[in-house]
């Protein structure tokens, strides 16, 4: 049986690296955030280490008595996360350095998409504006009199043009 | 061991060969399609064969010949051999409609050597999600399909793609983390990452241990998934790609998180203590999505958040745990892959001939485009759950599980559900109306519908049928793969068949080390 009672510099280790990792994730520039990935990568490393078990002899069966080998299962899995790690770094470096290039900044920005659709709330403005649901001074009758026929494929009048077109003009303004 | 069981590891091997040969020839553009498009192919058949040959028992193998635990397997029961089968039929459709894009516009207009590898790499990285028996190895799968992901969603690097990309993979890593971390922390309580022998120990560990296993890996789980509070990312990141690109994200990465949901609710933690949890989250999804899409203005935006809204209904199936509420999650997610990869080419579609996906600059496509009018009815009212279609059937299944249940939770959700569905047709025939119906603000371009594009796109809508169609029988499928979820001996004896170890060379060495 392996001893299982954790390294307790490590376990301290763990927490420093995690923690610090956080507070840099949470910052906007994404070299800090990266720098925080790599280091909470490394703290989850670390806790592989731990899970393992306190360090023995070498895992080779013929080599060593089964009882006092390391487990080799959690090593082979923090190589494969380290990999894994590198080539995500790699990655948001390259974004970063991108993001750099075409705006001199590597800081994570806002969806203009999404901005605009909450400052419409904020303004309590609807972010459709439906023609038939506007306030027209034309009544049904009158539509229905202006209407365009299907089956005419010539240009729609100038009346029903109107109305369609006072939505957006409205909403200009408002901008 | 089945005979058959060679069959396994090709749809993750096969794909990323072809990625390889694919990147080798990136002078050659031509033959790089025709790589793709065969190597898609004879994913979908295994996969089609995996599908019907799982019905008999889950097919297993010991990579390399290195028994369970100690070795990683491969494992296609029922629920893998379906969601394979689905996927493969999606990214199949996905990278025709690309590839039609792509003669239409000329190569000059996208990195095509770099586009055709990738996507066979996420291809692979799905295919090994869903086979895996193996927590780490789900975490290697994960890790494929992201890598590759981050790579086509910052296609080209232009200012908005990078921008969007920066979020989608903070989020992801965060979530990769997370899941690093559970993984450690499961192997130090148990042992093993093995999902078979964890379904074995886990049961014998400190309880409060494990829920915060349970935890830690429903909430790695959830961020892919995009459940509520945890899927801001996706609005933001996903419509800024490529029709394509988006389309498949849609359909197929957030479906693996939720399939990585179910495989841990049902054989790790079957005792259910989150679920009272998920339900709730699961109707903050619902409600909460459906609210956003409601209010938005562009189509690509409007169809990413009844994506996270319908990530709602599944977990809702999952968190009831019940064999009903199971098998109508399965069928929903079936269901939601074909749609929603649907509906967002066609928005592709619609972005070519329109100009824009802006619901405000589009209007009049039902006159000069009716085929894309019907292209787009279609799956909107399948997701909308209009009957007969699939996407009735599959809410129907849920509302009958979730009343089965009889808690005021379940009921809750009931309700919850029916209003999402109505919030959902409401959010669509308000784009139906605006995009084909109203008169255009300004002029819409004249532009041609290249034929692949429409054809790509149509096989999918009509593959969205086919569900309405043969439903009985998938149906049924997917009452047998929740059946295989429930009776979860099936699976661990499968995977374990031999006093707890999987058939393969290592079973000596091994006895060896334990005396």
């Amino acid at each position: 049986m392996i001893d299982m009672s954790p390294n307790l510099v490590l376990v301290g280790l763990i927490v420093v690296l995690v923690t610090t990792g956080v507070y840099l994730l949470l910052e906007r520039s994404l070299s800090r955030v990266l720098i925080g990935v790599v280091l909470i990568g490394n703290g989850a490393n670390l806790l592989f280490l731990v899970a393992g078990g306190a360090a023995g002899r070498p895992p080779i069966v013929g080599l060593e008595p089964a009882g006092r080998m390391s487990d080799p299962l959690p090593q082979a899995m923090v190589l494969t996360a380290i990999v894994i790690t590198l080539g995500m770094t790699a990655f948001l470096l390259a974004m970063a350095y991108r993001s750099w290039q075409l705006h001199r900044h590597d800081e994570v920005q806002d969806d203009l998409e999404d901005r605009r659709i909450a400052r419409l709330a904020a303004r309590d403005e609807r972010a459709f504006e439906d023609a038939d649901t506007e306030d027209s001074t034309t009544t049904l009758d009158q539509e229905a009199a202006e209407t365009r026929d299907e089956t005419d494929e010539g240009e729609p009048s100038p009346a029903t043009h109107e109305t369609h077109d006072r939505p957006t003009g409205d909403r200009e303004e408002a901008r | 061991m089945n005979e058959y069981a060679f069959l396994v590891p090709l749809p993750v091997v096969v794909p990323l060969f072809g990625a390889g040969l694919a990147l080798a020839l990136y002078r050659r553009p031509r033959l790089q399609r025709i790589i793709s498009v065969v190597a898609l192919s004879v994913v979908l058949v295994v996969a089609a064969t995996l599908l019907v040959l799982a019905d008999d028992g889950p097919l297993v193998v010991d990579i390399g010949n290195w028994a369970a635990p100690v070795g990683i397997n491969l494992v296609a029961d029922r629920l893998s051999a379906l969601m394979l089968t689905v996927s493969a039929a999606v990214t199949l459709c996905v990278q025709l409609y690309s590839l039609a894009q792509g003669e239409a516009d000329g190569d000059e207009a996208a990195p095509v050597s770099i586009y055709h590898p990738t996507y066979l790499i996420l291809a692979a990285g799905v295919a090994n999600a869903f086979l895996s028996g193996d927590l780490f190895n789900i975490y290697v799968g994960f890790e494929i399909l992201l890598a590759a992901s981050y790579v086509l969603l910052t296609l080209g690097g232009t200012g908005e793609r990078i921008r969007a990309g920066s979020i989608y993979v903070v989020v992801a890593l965060l979530s990769s983390l997370l899941f690093l971390i559970a993984i450690a922390l499961t192997y130090a309580a148990a042992g093993t990452v093995n999902l078979a022998q964890l379904a074995e120990r886990l049961p014998e560990i400190d309880p409060g241990v494990r829920l915060l296993l349970q935890v830690l890996l429903l909430v790695a789980f959830g961020i892919k998934a995009a459940i509520f509070p945890l899927s801001a990312w996706l609005p933001d990141s996903y419509p800024t790609a490529p029709a394509p690109v988006t389309a498949v994200f849609a359909g197929l990465l957030t479906k693996v998180g939720v399939y990585a949901i179910i495989r841990v609710q049902t054989l790790l933690f079957p005792e259910g203590r989150m679920d009272d949890v998920l339900m709730w989250a699961a109707l903050a999804t619902m409600v909460v999505g459906i609210l956003g899409a409601v209010a938005q203005d562009d189509l690509k935006r409007l169809l990413s958040f009844t994506l996270v809204s319908h990530i709602g209904y599944m977990i809702f199936g999952i968190a009831l745990a019940s064999q009903a509420g199971w098998s109508a999650s399965i069928y929903y997610v079936a269901h939601h892959i074909i749609v929603q990869t649907g509906l967002f080419l066609v928005a592709g579609l619609i972005e070519r001939r329109g100009g824009s996906t802006s619901l405000d600059s589009l209007g009049g496509l039902a006159k000069i485009a009716p085929l894309l009018g019907i292209l787009f009815f279609i799956p909107a009212m399948n997701l909308g759950g209009i009957p007969p279609l699939s996407g009735f059937l599959g809410k129907v299944g849920l509302m009958q599980a979730g009343v089965q249940d009889g808690s005021w939770l379940a009921l809750t959700l009931v309700v919850g559900g029916v209003l999402t569905s109505l919030l959902t047709l409401y959010a669509l025939i308000k784009a139906w109306n605006k995009a084909f119906w109203q008169t255009p603000p300004e002029p819409l371009p004249d532009a041609r519908l290249p034929k692949g594009m429409v054809g790509s796109a149509a096989a999918l809508v009509v593959l969205g049928l086919t569900l309405t169609v043969a439903a009985g029988p998938l149906y049924g499928y997917a009452e047998r793969a929740a059946a295989a979820l429930a009776d979860r001996s099936v699976y661990v004896q499968s995977v374990l068949p031999q006093d707890g170890r999987g058939s393969g060379e290592s079973v000596d060495a091994a006895r060896e080390e334990e005396s």
